[in-house]
């Protein structure tokens, strides 16, 4: 348990929460807190196991990770990772497509000049079509290309799709300084930092511990946070917290994770489809040609068909279980690069033990299409599921493990 | 034969590509540090717009620490002149703004004392704007100080290095404090 700053090992029950680790401050030092704090925490909370085993998963976590990580290397390593998944995504797609029109090319006549090349089976049934591999490619080759181009332009289309949408269904409202002039410095801090302009500040009228950011680049970079949130963190936590916000901005988070869920949606799509066309196609070829040369039916046409279908039916899963990886990376990704920002790893994770406290962590006006923007997941069930497991379908990794990668910074 | 020259061609091309690919990537890379540096800047003045409110509101409350004020001031006095000397380096501007901000830490550790100071609101919002204009300036210097490396790196590397040295790229200088004592921020904050 040595080396870990600003965490007691085991916070009794009826204990404020642990103090911030404002003594490792970085290069400003400041450590103002506002009035509010630490111990109007209502202590008749049973958080005392939760919060025993949570502290318990922090300090394994940190065990973990070589000696003397450094957040360039997080940084480094999340950035390849994300590279790699948004590869595999676009990947599975163009696979997809290849994998639908090779089964659906058939049906078109999109082999016909190869199969009048090969020997007419005896059996009624054009096995020569399946068996000869390159008769295939054509097909598969513009299947592959057309969901090349679907998804090149549904990411152009996702680079260019509204944002802004999101503040209005969250029912954030546009603050100035004059209102909140601490909350401004500390964004203005953080955006220097980083090295982007000013995003926009809101606020969002709820006492839950949540704060999102949203805009396609950093020059249209609006960042929202909770009331509850504003009210609970002490300078040091909100920077990093908005820290957090502005490095999901800089990192072109929001683009990407829109370019993520668009590509799932053509996924999805394309396999509903072809789930509900290749049936009708597969029967009414097989009933009008039967008795054709080119028959549509036969053993070999069934199994490619299933195979394509089981791949229909499982597509959308895999690229799911791709989105919400990456999306969890993006989550790590960004907890590292407000440290880049605050120098500060412990008021990062000290804010994220108290989101990890937060009871009710419920943001009425989310939902799951913008769930994944929000720094803990706003979400109920979701939240519950990725406080206690990293389950392969969360888009945040549990709070005890970021905040284990957080500490082993510190060491 | 043929070939030959088309190899050439297509080497010659590819050399002036990359060429050009650096020397517009060095730029920006420079534009980059000069715009921290402006970031820096701002915040400088900032600082000096603000300290002049600051020693009056702590006048009228705490007339007699006089020596601590006077420091303060004469400290933006000298960091302003290095400031408008054209001839003074990223170093030297950096002491004198280290000098500022140990003069301003005095000053605030002796306001402690006066309570009746402490519950002003006008220097309640005077603290909380010099503390961000200080954190304001540690975040940027630590930005231009990143930026810079990253420029400082580039146009030492091979091969980027022989465009740096076509280009008249130059090291630029880091924006340091001196010792350790000014290294620390100053303690403007108190709750």
């Amino acid at each position: 348990m040595t080396g870990l700053p600003g965490f007691p090992g085991h916070p009794r029950p009826n204990k404020p929460a642990p103090p911030p680790a404002g003594a490792s401050a970085g290069p400003p030092g400041d450590t103002t807190r506002p009035p509010a704090p630490s111990g109007a925490r209502p202590a008749d909370r049973p958080r005392s196991q939760a919060a025993k085993t949570i502290d318990d998963k922090i300090a394994e976590g940190v065990s973990a990770y070589p000696n003397n990580i450094t957040f360039h290397e997080l940084i480094a390593r999340n950035k390849r990772h994300s590279v790699w998944l948004i590869v595999a995504m676009y990947a599975l797609a163009v696979a997809l497509g290849a994998v639908m029109g090779a089964a659906l090319a058939p049906f078109f006549g999109g082999i016909d000049r190869a199969v009048t090349t090969v020997d007419e089976t005896s059996l009624g049934v054009d096995l020569s079509a399946w068996g000869d591999v390159g008769a295939l490619l054509p097909a598969a080759g513009v299947g592959a290309a057309l969901m090349a181009v679907v998804a090149g332009l549904g990411s152009v289309w996702s680079f260019y799709g509204g944002s802004k949408a999101v503040l209005r269904m969250s029912g954030a409202r546009r603050i100035s300084k004059e209102l909140d002039p601490q909350l401004f410095n500390v964004t203005e801090e953080m955006a220097i930092a980083a090295g982007v302009p000013m995003p926009e500040l809101y606020l969002i009228g709820d006492s839950a511990l949540n704060t999102f950011a949203t805009g396609r680049d950093p020059e249209h970079g609006a960042v929202a946070i909770t009331v509850g949130l504003r009210q609970k963190l002490s300078r040091d936590e909100l920077q990093a917290v908005i820290a957090h916000e502005i490095a999901h901005i800089r990192h072109y988070d929001i683009r990407f994770g829109t370019l993520m869920a668009t590509l799932v949606g053509i996924i999805v799509i394309a396999c509903d489809a072809f789930l509900h066309g290749s049936w009708r196609v597969a029967l009414v070829g097989g009933a009008g040609r039967g008795g054709g040369r080119k028959s549509g039916g036969g053993p070999a046409v069934i199994v490619l068909l299933v195979v394509a279908a089981v791949l229909a039916i499982v597509a959308p899963f895999i690229a799911r279980l791709i989105q919400m990886t990456y999306s969890r990376q993006r989550e790590y990704l960004a907890d590292a690069g407000a440290v880049e920002l605050t120098r500060n790893p412990g008021a990062m994770a000290s804010a994220l033990r108290r989101l990890a406290d937060d009871p009710d962590p419920l943001v009425d006006t989310a939902n799951r299409g913008v769930a994944h923007m929000y720094i803990v997941n706003p979400l109920k069930k979701m939240h519950d599921s990725h406080q206690s497991l990293d389950s392969l379908l969360c888009s945040h990794p549990p709070l005890a493990k970021r905040i284990s990668r957080l500490l082993a910074l510190l060491r | 034969m043929l070939f030959g020259i088309i190899g050439s061609i297509v080497l010659l091309m590819v050399v002036v590509f990359w060429a050009v690919a650096t020397y517009n990537g060095l730029v920006s890379l420079r534009g980059q540090c000069e715009n921290a540096w402006a970031q820096i800047d701002v915040q400088l003045k900032r600082r000096y717009d603000l300290i002049p409110n600051l020693v009056e509101t702590v006048k009228g409350y705490a007339s007699h620490e006089r020596e601590t004020l006077d420091a303060v001031i004469s400290a933006r006095a000298k960091a302003v002149q290095t400031h408008d000397s054209s001839g003074a380096g990223v170093g030297e501007q950096a002491r004198a703004e280290g000098e500022l901000s140990q003069a301003l830490g005095r000053l605030m550790v002796v306001s402690e004392a006066y309570p009746d100071l402490k519950a002003n609101q006008n220097f309640s919002q005077l603290q909380e704007e010099l503390t961000s204009t200080e954190n304001k300036i540690g975040f940027a210097r630590q930005h231009y100080n990143d930026t810079t490396t990253t420029y400082n790196i580039k146009i030492e590397q091979i091969p980027a290095n022989i465009i740096a040295g076509l280009g008249n790229f130059r090291d630029r200088e880091l924006f340091e404090l001196e010792d350790a004592a000014q290294r620390e921020a100053p303690s403007v904050s108190f709750s």
